[in-house]
């Protein structure tokens, strides 16, 4: 009898995602700070995984002259049929030399070289399998043992807000009580407003949302910066066996979020936010990069900037044997 | 409009609600499932509320003389009056003298998805003496879409959303004649599957009975074979083995469909049911045993609506963009210097 009223498309977001299930997602994330900070550890903590088995830390005489590097770690993992391929850039050298003038340079060069990439794949004539190597999100690692943000922190942000989405944490909390976890809270989040600084914000809430998640949204909001722990061993605490850190006073326990806010950390990167992270970067910082460099290629200024100049597009890659093929298609037609 | 209330009906159609992503409210004792869980899955909902608060966008496109049931086909498919239909032509309208492209857009929801649907009709196609090139028109429209969306895309401050007119479907009516397709239809068709997902469809089928139905369809489908037409879903375009095993089977057995459309109620059984009242039985529109409309709807619809618009935009889109490109030597398009836009001038 409803029948008559029922069309069928409402199955169009299943029909959507069930094409994206196959394909697979992919996710880019930075993570830059001060060595010594836990990143690596974080990183291993938030995807289960442990991505620097084969490292080798140098000690301070080695690091005197390193500059900072990029280096990528990919790893592919598979939950209930979703596949997602993950990517790590590490910033290593960062912030480490005695002398950090412009340290962030090599960081901002590689973002920007990506946007570059995918500006050249997208304006060229085959589309179909672009690559998106664009850094989606980055975690920016703060001392707890400073007062705040310090020069170097002050300037990498604002060196690289603009460019991709900056999610500052403070590192190692465990070595803070709750009040000083709360000061330096609101003392980084003081600096984060007088420097201007632009890390990114969670988006508003729907209206129609229940009130539980609309509670755990403005808790989410609250707690930022997240002071974060991260371990990958495994101890006994309570009886269970919970990740976390085997101190003589006591185990402090990673997912428990009366200890730290790894827990908000990771449904923010990976449960609720991963799409709209990744959003923001194609929507905000990308197009940006993009109107720039249209803008700067094109010497006249125009005054209303929705009106199409020239463009004189970026060289094309020489063609592979897959678009000469399309291209001999397209001429035989 | 659609009464999106109507869960009964659609749970069993409809795949089960969406879950919350899976977040722990307050601190709580470790739960032992979080060791191993980090929860990429949740990603499918995210992009299933997103996709849902921005709607969809899809525009339908119907072709074949007039006569054939057209609108009343469209209205019946999305359950409402989204195609004005022409009761024939009266002393005062005139069949018009070329092909005529008239596009009408719709906002119709259902279970908390709004749709913006467009329907783009084409009167006078077929309809005059000299029909010569009456597809010209229509493909001049499909490309003006694809033209568009060029535009937009390399605009350098673009759209989030670039608003999409493209046509993602072309829904072709072929005329229940029994013996074969008509030059028309072979021209057409030709043509066009190489701009446009075509799906041909066989109109008013209940002028034939069930043999004559499956031999119709049988000498339609090797017709269009032998003159190499490729329509949607085109073999070539199939991802997997999964989508292949599917679309062989609708290829080779269920296309062309063959449909009646009616927007009348009748009681049959108890049940009110969308049909035709002949002096010898009710014809059942939705009803598998009389007419394929219901495999029709379930095909452009509920399973391959995503699929047609993305063929639409990777493909025949992406061909589109391909020889303008390549005809500008590499070079995306330039306005032209038009009364509108003249102080942008190049």
């Amino acid at each position: 009898d409803h029948e008559k009223q029922y069309v069928g498309f409402a199955t169009l977001p299943n029909q959507v995602h069930r094409k994206s299930v196959k394909k697979g997602f992919d996710f880019t994330l930075m993570v830059a700070g001060e060595s010594g900070l836990g990143k690596s550890t974080l990183v291993n903590s938030l995807f289960l995984t442990d991505l620097y088995k084969d490292r080798k830390l140098l000690n301070a005489e080695e690091r005197i002259n390193q500059t900072v590097e990029i280096v990528k770690h990919t790893v592919d993992i598979e939950e209930k049929g979703v596949k997602l391929k993950l990517t790590i850039v590490d910033t290593p050298g960062f912030g480490d030399a005695v002398n950090n003038t412009e340290c962030w340079k090599p960081i901002t060069d590689y973002i920007d070289q990506q946007f570059e990439q995918y500006f050249r794949d997208e304006s060229g004539l085959n589309r179909k399998n672009i690559q998106d190597n664009r850094v989606h999100c980055c975690l920016y690692f703060i001392s707890p043992f400073g007062h705040g943000l310090r020069p170097v922190d002050v300037e990498f942000m604002k060196a690289l807000h603009e460019k991709v989405n900056i999610v500052p944490l403070i590192a190692k909390a465990d070595c803070l009580i709750p009040s000083e976890i709360r000061k330096l809270k609101e003392r980084i989040r003081e600096e984060i407003d007088k420097f201007g600084i632009k890390v990114y914000q969670f988006p508003e809430c729907d209206s129609d949302e229940d009130e539980e998640f609309k509670q755990q949204d403005r808790e989410l909001k609250e707690s930022a910066p997240f002071a974060v722990i991260g371990s990958n061993t495994v101890v006994e605490a309570k009886g269970q066996r919970v990740r976390g850190r085997l101190y003589p006073w006591g185990i402090v326990e990673v997912e428990n979020q009366a200890h730290c806010d790894f827990v908000k950390l990771r449904n923010m990167l990976i449960r609720t936010h991963m799409h709209d992270l990744k959003d923001v970067t194609c929507d905000v910082h990308y197009e940006n990069y993009r109107a720039q460099c249209i803008q700067q290629m094109t010497s006249k200024l125009t005054q209303d900037n929705r009106i199409e100049s020239p463009i004189p597009i970026l060289p094309l890659p020489t063609p592979d044997t897959e678009t000469e093929k399309l291209i001999k298609m397209k001429d035989e037609e | 409009p659609v009464d999106s209330k109507n869960e009964a009906a659609m749970s069993e159609l409809v795949p089960e609600p969406r879950q919350k992503p899976v977040v722990p409210m307050k601190p709580m004792g470790i739960n032992a499932n979080l060791l191993g869980y980090i929860g990429i899955d949740t990603i499918i909902e995210q992009m299933r509320k997103k996709t849902m608060k921005t709607g969809f966008d899809f525009n339908i496109m119907v072709v074949g003389q007039s006569g054939l049931g057209k609108s009343t086909l469209v209205n019946t498919l999305f359950k409402s009056q989204v195609s004005r239909k022409s009761s024939g032509w009266n002393r005062e309208e005139k069949i018009p003298k070329t092909v005529e492209i008239k596009a009408i857009g719709h906002v119709i929801e259902e279970g908390g998805v709004k749709m913006k649907l467009t329907v783009i009709d084409t009167p006078g196609f077929g309809d005059q003496i000299n029909n010569e090139n009456c597809w010209e028109p229509i493909e001049k429209y499909i490309n003006e879409q694809y033209e568009k969306f060029l535009k937009e895309e390399v605009n350098i401050a673009r759209k989030k959303r670039i608003p999409d007119t493209r046509v993602h479907c072309c829904l072709y009516f072929i005329s229940p004649t029994g013996h074969s397709l008509r030059p028309l239809d072979l021209e057409f068709m030709k043509h066009l599957s190489k701009v446009v997902n075509i799906i041909p469809v066989i109109a008013k089928a209940d002028t034939m009975t069930l043999e004559e139905k499956t031999e119709f369809k049988q000498r339609v489908r090797k017709e269009l074979e032998v003159n190499g037409i490729e329509f949607y879903p085109q073999k070539e375009f199939d991802e997997d083995l999964e989508d292949k095993t599917e679309n062989d089977k609708i290829r080779q057995e269920s296309m062309p469909f063959a449909v009646v459309g009616s927007d009348k109620e009748y009681q049959v059984n108890g049940k009110r049911v969308l049909g035709r009242k002949t002096p010898w039985g009710i014809i059942e529109v939705e009803n598998l045993t009389h007419c394929e409309f219901a495999l029709l709807r379930d095909f452009v619809i509920r399973t391959h609506l995503q699929d047609l618009k993305e063929v639409t935009h990777n493909i025949h889109y992406e061909t589109y963009r391909a020889k303008r490109l390549n005809d500008n030597g590499g070079l995306p398009p330039m306005t032209v210097e038009t009364e509108e836009n003249h102080e942008s001038n190049l």
